[in-house]
Formats: C-alpha cells, sequence, structure tokens
C-alpha cells in the first residue's frame, strides 16, 4: 500500500455482497429442483399483474413445496402500500 | 477403493485447473496413485499446468474412441512416478465425450490400480461439466470470495445433488467441499472482500482449503510446475493443507490473516 492508497482507502463492500447473495441464493434454491418452466411463469404471471397494480418485481414471491404425495404451488404478491387497484 | 473428485466451479477462471493439479500432486508425493483428467473437450489446458503439453499424444476422446488405449493416453508425471495426466481433446465436437466412454475409462483405471481419480470440470453448466460431476465420489467447488463466484457455486451444488449418478439412483450422496481462491487477508480486514465465515455461511459447506492470493500462481502455471511443488510458497503450504483435510486430516484453517508488516513498509509500499 503506497502513501496515497494509504489516505485513499476503498469502499468496505463485502457487507454488501454478502447480504445480496444470501438474498439471491435464497431465491434460486426456492425454485431449485423444481420444473423449468417455473421462472418464465413467475415473470409471465408478474406481467399479468402489472396490467392492474403496480407491483415491485421483488414484490412477487413463489415456492414449491413439496409435502408427503403432493406438491405446492404458493405465489404471494405484497401490493403496494396506497393501492387503488 | 478408487475415489473420484470433481474439481468443479460453474464460473470460469478461478481456480479449478490450478486446484485440480496441486491436489493430484499433493495427493500423488503421498503415496497414492492418481489420474488427473481434463474434461475441457475443445479447450485443453491442464496439460500446460502440469507441464506435460509437448508429450501429448492421445486424448482422452481419443480413448473413448478407441483409437488408442488408455496406457497409451496416460501421460507419466516426470517429477512424481504415481501421478498420470489424462488431457483433453482439442476437437470442437463436444459430443465426443459420452456417458458410457467416461465410465469404461474409470472402470479401466480403477482395474489398473488407481487409487484417485481427479476430474477437472470445464466452466460452465453445459455436457462437459455435467459428465465430470456425473461418477464423483467428492466435489472440490472451487470459490473465490466474490459474488458471481459464489452465485454460481450455489447452481453447482444444486446440480450435484440433482444431476449425478449418487443423485439419481438414491445411492447417498456426493461429499461437497469448498476451497477459496484468491483470498486476500488484507483486503478482508479492510472490508473489501467477503471472508471464509461469509462465504461459508452463504454456501452451507464445510470448507477444506484457503489459498491466498499470490503471484506464485502465475509464475507456477508460466513454468508448467504445479504450485503445490514450490515449497517457499504460502499457496504450496495452504494446498497441502488441503489435501491432508481430503484425507482425514483435522487441520486449522492457514493463512487468514495479514502478514505484519512494519511502519514503513505499511506507509511506502512492500
Amino acid at each position: 500500500m503506497g502513501l496515497l492508497a494509504f489516505f485513499r482507502r476503498a469502499q468496505p463492500t463485502a457487507n454488501v455482497a454478502k447480504e445480496r447473495l444470501r438474498i439471491i441464493v435464497a431465491q434460486e434454491r426456492t425454485t431449485r429442483g423444481g420444473p423449468d418452466y417455473l421462472p418464465t411463469l413467475r415473470r409471465e404471471l408478474l406481467e399479468v399483474i402489472r396490467k392492474y397494480i403496480n407491483v415491485d418485481p421483488d414484490a412477487v414471491q413463489m415456492n414449491l413445496e413439496k409435502e408427503d404425495g403432493h406438491e405446492v404451488l404458493e405465489f404471494t404478491v405484497a401490493l403496494p402500500e396506497k393501492s387503488k387497484a | 477403493m478408487a475415489e473420484i473428485i470433481v474439481v468443479t466451479s460453474g464460473k470460469g477462471g478461478v481456480g479449478k485447473t490450478t486446484t485440480s493439479a496441486s491436489v493430484a500432486c499433493g495427493l500423488a508425493r503421498r503415496g497414492k496413485k492418481v489420474a488427473v483428467i481434463d474434461f475441457d473437450i475443445g479447450l485443453r489446458n491442464l496439460d500446460l499446468i502440469m507441464g506435460c503439453e509437448r508429450r501429448v499424444v492421445y486424448d482422452f476422446v481419443n480413448v473413448i474412441q478407441g483409437d488408442c488405449t488408455l496406457k497409451q493416453a496416460l501421460i507419466k508425471d516426470k517429477r512424481i512416478d504415481s501421478l498420470f495426466v489424462l488431457a483433453a481433446s482439442q476437437t470442437r465436437d463436444k459430443e465426443a465425450l459420452s456417458m458410457e466412454g467416461v465410465r469404461k475409462v474409470f472402470d479401466e483405471l480403477i482395474a489398473d490400480g488407481f487409487e484417485y481419480i481427479i476430474c477437472d470440470s470445464p466452466a460452465g453448466i453445459e455436457k462437459g461439466a455435467h459428465l465430470a460431476m456425473y461418477y464423483a465420489d467428492r466435489a472440490i467447488v472451487v470459490v473465490n470470495p466474490e459474488v458471481s463466484s459464489v452465485r454460481d457455486s450455489d447452481r453447482i451444488l444444486g446440480l450435484l445433488s440433482s444431476k449425478t449418478q449418487k443423485a439419481e439412483k438414491g445411492d447417498g450422496k456426493v461429499q461437497e467441499h469448498l476451497l477459496l481462491t484468491r483470498y486476500s487477508p488484507r483486503r478482508v480486514a479492510t472490508g473489501e472482500m467477503m471472508s471464509v465465515g461469509d462465504v461459508k455461511e452463504i454456501l452451507g459447506l464445510d470448507v477444506i482449503g484457503v489459498i491466498p492470493e499470490s503471484p506464485d500462481v502465475l509464475s507456477a502455471s508460466n513454468a508448467g510446475t504445479p504450485v503445490i511443488l514450490n515449497e517457499q510458497s504460502d499457496v504450496s503450504k495452504a494446498y497441502e493443507d488441503s489435501v491432508a483435510r481430503l484425507l482425514g486430516d483435522t487441520l486449522p484453517l492457514r493463512f487468514l490473516d495479514e502478514p505484519k508488516k512494519g511502519f514503513l513498509a505499511r506507509m511506502f509500499g512492500g
């Protein structure tokens, strides 16, 4: 580390990296092992919802759960706070 | 019983081939009979890192297609008696590798007394990567403490738990290990780089080794000498530790802290 670099320290961004990864990895793990159409289904559903309500892309959560013998595909859409629908 | 170990990562350029070469050398130096195989069809590189590029006559695809025997294609390492390299083919036809062909080569290696088969996976999640991991007993997932590498590694972990023989036949689980490369303790200390603990927490896997960032890796590949053979280097010591852990030793992780520097060295670089 030279004299200049000593005064011009790089930003501590590791926390940001860790937080972003924690979220995306968790999200990708929920669709792992599921059918390949899930990401497309999620995107197309989001498009339909956005025709009526202006929701965030993050506002649609999708979960595929396997319970003995049957699978449950669960969608959760968080509506914006001042939604006039 | 022979063990098949895949060295994989998803992302390119994180150190799969460097790791394959060093782990293979480390195991062979402990007296194990080892074959290290390049699965990167069309982009052969393990031969360069191992320093045997001018001795490649036949390759993996030649063996599978019956152009030569396995013995003719195995390149005996000049430094370690029990170490052999099987080069990738430079053909552009990626379909040249087949599941049955790979199985046949593995069976012949095992019958010939090989104790470890190290599979150097290509980057990506295409056919070569799939074949490299398919028959694995264990996987070393090489990861840099950097967002895209960590995410790709998680993707690979998903494939290891679904697209391998063990997963498909319900015959146990591929044993997975994390190996961090290009680790910079200084940048971790200043909060610029994720720590071993961070990566371990995100991926939820045990860490078999942490390889410090070092110019020795480039020098080793320039020379065609696997970096583990440069015994002065911390990188070599870190790989030696990883090999020992692979064989079941419990060792604390080393080189996680920045070497202490004097005040002048810190101010004026060094």
